[in-house]
């Protein structure tokens, strides 16, 4: 019987299995931001356990709450920026460089298929995207991960999502990932690992990829991956040529080392065809509940929020810069985009995508989470709503009362000019209804 | 090894998530205690009251499917935690925060629906529920009677739970 990804990295990193089905795993990379962290490193101090197992392989971001909005937050960055500063933890990112961890350490070259890595967050699961086994996890799973190098897990079962045709007019990665949601339900995927094969995938950058694996977690995955190919190598090869002596081939062989064999186990198979997709948003307060733009009423929303780490990237700054050229947002809507990182900041404004937005209304933060977990820069107050382009509509979750519609960048642009939600390509030109 | 039991509190409702345990503002707190004030506080359920007796008095929740989805922070578990309670009984959980109330060395039981359903029969009363982790064995009490539910746990979640957590369990043997 032949192997999964997930099942290769697992026996590759085996350190021990101290109960049947429960594996020890050695870690490639440990992540920290200064929202879960700080309690970590409080932790280990009071324990008289403050180490660190290897400083190369822990990357350090301030990215939920910064700058600091208060003198709580304002205490974890110090708390974990000295602590950085201590352990000469070089990969150590603050104002002036930071962006959303998901978003940051991709962009940096921190990510390699075949890792195992974690965070003390749970859309860790993107950076399966390259090909890896990237975990979200809680404060004391960091804590002996910073520790030991270690985590333990119990062995994940695989569902493979398998996306065939071609994404119509309007519709983006952002869709498919809801649609993959909405089908496997919010917990249909618990103690599993999200396999996302096939043509679309093929074809997808490295941004649309992780767009996909970010959202594994709300359909309750462990992780979510795809096979290190072509394009992961493209966007690897500035950090990895000189690892396989500028030889290419090399590097893909060595890739497709990881890839699922052909006889692997699937605990089940879902077949997708992408083709028959309309843009979507969620109405609710749960990522599964997905309806067709197409097939709403009036729907009004007060603000239209782009960023995050799973629409932040710069291509989605393009899509919506793209969408809103020569167009404004309705006088009702507030508009904010927040790039995800420092260098998609800069990059967009080179390219002139942040004169266009903020040209057709919409104010620009820096790079950080913000409002997308409702602890800065766009909280809403009862009773409003959101076009976002983030990934998680729980009550409450961009402020309490408010509600948040997951949706593409191109549809939260829509839904801005309208002033309610809206097909893309009723803007796009092109009416559907 | 921590102590289990107490007067339950039944929350009936599926997929509660980590925000609505314990709201991503008050994630800027690095002390544990500051949390007890705010446990469920976001929690939208029906009659549900975070700062009622019946819900500080709880020291075990029994509630549906998919308890604990959403963000990773242990933010949660200590939130209930603070508050006294160290036992959940639900049909699953998500799995991180299954893994981080093992991690914390407290219980995240998993009974079958139909079970489930059994304790939430009773919900009218008040519920005191014992835990017996020798025999494995939970005794719900209530004014009419008492009844015993066998349930089951993964060898390593219960050396987790008796070492009093991960840290403590790395420690001695990794
Ligand atoms: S952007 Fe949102 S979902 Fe992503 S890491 Fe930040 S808070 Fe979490």
């Amino acid at each position: 019987m032949g192997k999964t990804l997930v099942e290769k990295i697992f026996d590759s990193h085996l350190k021990s299995e101290p109960f049947e089905g429960t594996k020890v795993l050695n870690l490639d990379v440990v992540m920290c931001h200064e929202i879960t962290t700080p309690i970590a490193i409080a932790d280990l101090e009071w324990r008289g356990k403050d180490r660190v197992f290897d400083a190369s392989k822990i990357k350090v971001v301030i990215d939920h709450v910064t700058p600091p909005k208060d003198t709580k937050s304002a205490v974890q960055s110090k708390i974990l920026r000295e602590w950085a500063r201590r352990y000469n933890i070089r990969d150590f990112f603050d104002i002036g460089q930071n962006g959303v961890c998901h978003a940051l350490f991709p962009e940096k070259g921190f990510i390699r298929p075949g890792y195992t890595i974690i965070m003390g967050d749970s859309h860790t699961c993107t950076h399966g995207a390259f090909g890896a086994f990237a975990a979200g996890v809680g404060t004391t799973d960091l804590e002996v991960g910073i520790l030991k190098g270690v985590c333990a897990f119990r062995q994940p079962n695989t569902i493979r999502v398998n996306l065939r045709g071609a994404l119509g007019r309007g519709v983006y990665a952002k869709d498919v990932a809801l649609e993959v949601i909405r089908q496997l339900t919010v917990n249909g995927a618990t103690d599993h690992v999200i396999e996302f094969r096939g043509e679309v995938i093929d074809r997808m950058d490295m941004e649309q990829r992780m767009t996909i694996t970010n959202m594994a977690i709300e359909a309750g995955g462990t992780s979510g991956v795809c096979m290190p190919d072509g394009v992961t190598l493209d966007y690897l090869w500035p950090f990895i040529a000189e690892e396989y002596g500028n030889d290419k081939v090399k590097a893909l062989d060595a890739f497709k080392a990881w890839w699922s064999d052909e006889d692997a186990e699937y605990a089940r198979v879902v077949d997708i065809d992408v083709s028959t997709l309309e843009p979507v948003a969620t109405v609710g307060y749960k990522p599964d509940q997905v309806k067709k733009l197409s097939e709403l009423g009036d729907m009004k929303i007060d603000q239209v929020y782009i960023g995050s780490c799973t629409n932040g990237r710069l291509s989605d700054l393009r899509e919506a810069a793209a969408l809103a050229k020569g167009k404004k947002l309705a006088p009702t809507v507030r508009g904010i985009v927040a790039p995800a990182t420092t260098d998609v900041y800069r990059q967009a404004m080179k390219e002139g995508l942040l004169d266009t937005l903020m040209e057709a209304g919409f104010c620009v933060t820096n790079a950080t989470c913000g409002a997308c977990l409702g602890m800065s820069n766009g909280v809403l107050a009862p009773d409003e709503s959101c076009a976002a382009t983030t990934n998680r509509n729980f009550n409450g979750r961009m402020g309490a009362g408010g509600m948040v519609h997951l949706m593409s960048p191109a549809a939260a642009v829509a839904s801005g000019v309208k002033g309610a939600l809206c097909d893309p390509r009723e803007i796009m030109g092109e009416v559907t209804k | 090894m921590k102590t289990f039991g107490g007067k339950v509190l039944f929350l009936d409702r599926s997929d509660i998530n980590t925000d609505e345990i314990i709201p991503a503002k008050y994630l800027t707190e690095v002390k544990k205690d500051a949390l007890g004030p705010h446990m469920l506080e976001d929690l939208s359920l029906d009659g549900f009251d975070p700062q009622s007796e019946k819900t500080k008095d709880a020291s075990v929740i029994v509630t549906r499917a998919n308890f604990g989805c959403g963000s990773s922070r242990e933010h949660a578990p200590w939130a209930l935690e603070v508050n006294g309670i160290t036992v959940v009984i639900a049909i699953n959980y998500a799995r991180i925060f299954r893994q981080n109330m093992f991690n914390c060395g407290m219980l995240a039981i998993e009974l079958e629906e139909a079970k489930i359903d059994a304790l939430f029969a009773m919900a009218n009363d008040d519920v005191g529920c014992a835990v017996d982790i020798e025999n494995k064995e939970l005794t719900f009490t209530t004014s009419a009677k008492t009844e015993t539910v066998p349930f089951s746990i993964a060898p390593f979640d219960e050396a987790l739970v008796r070492a009093g957590g991960w840290v403590e369990y790395a420690d001695k043997n990794l």
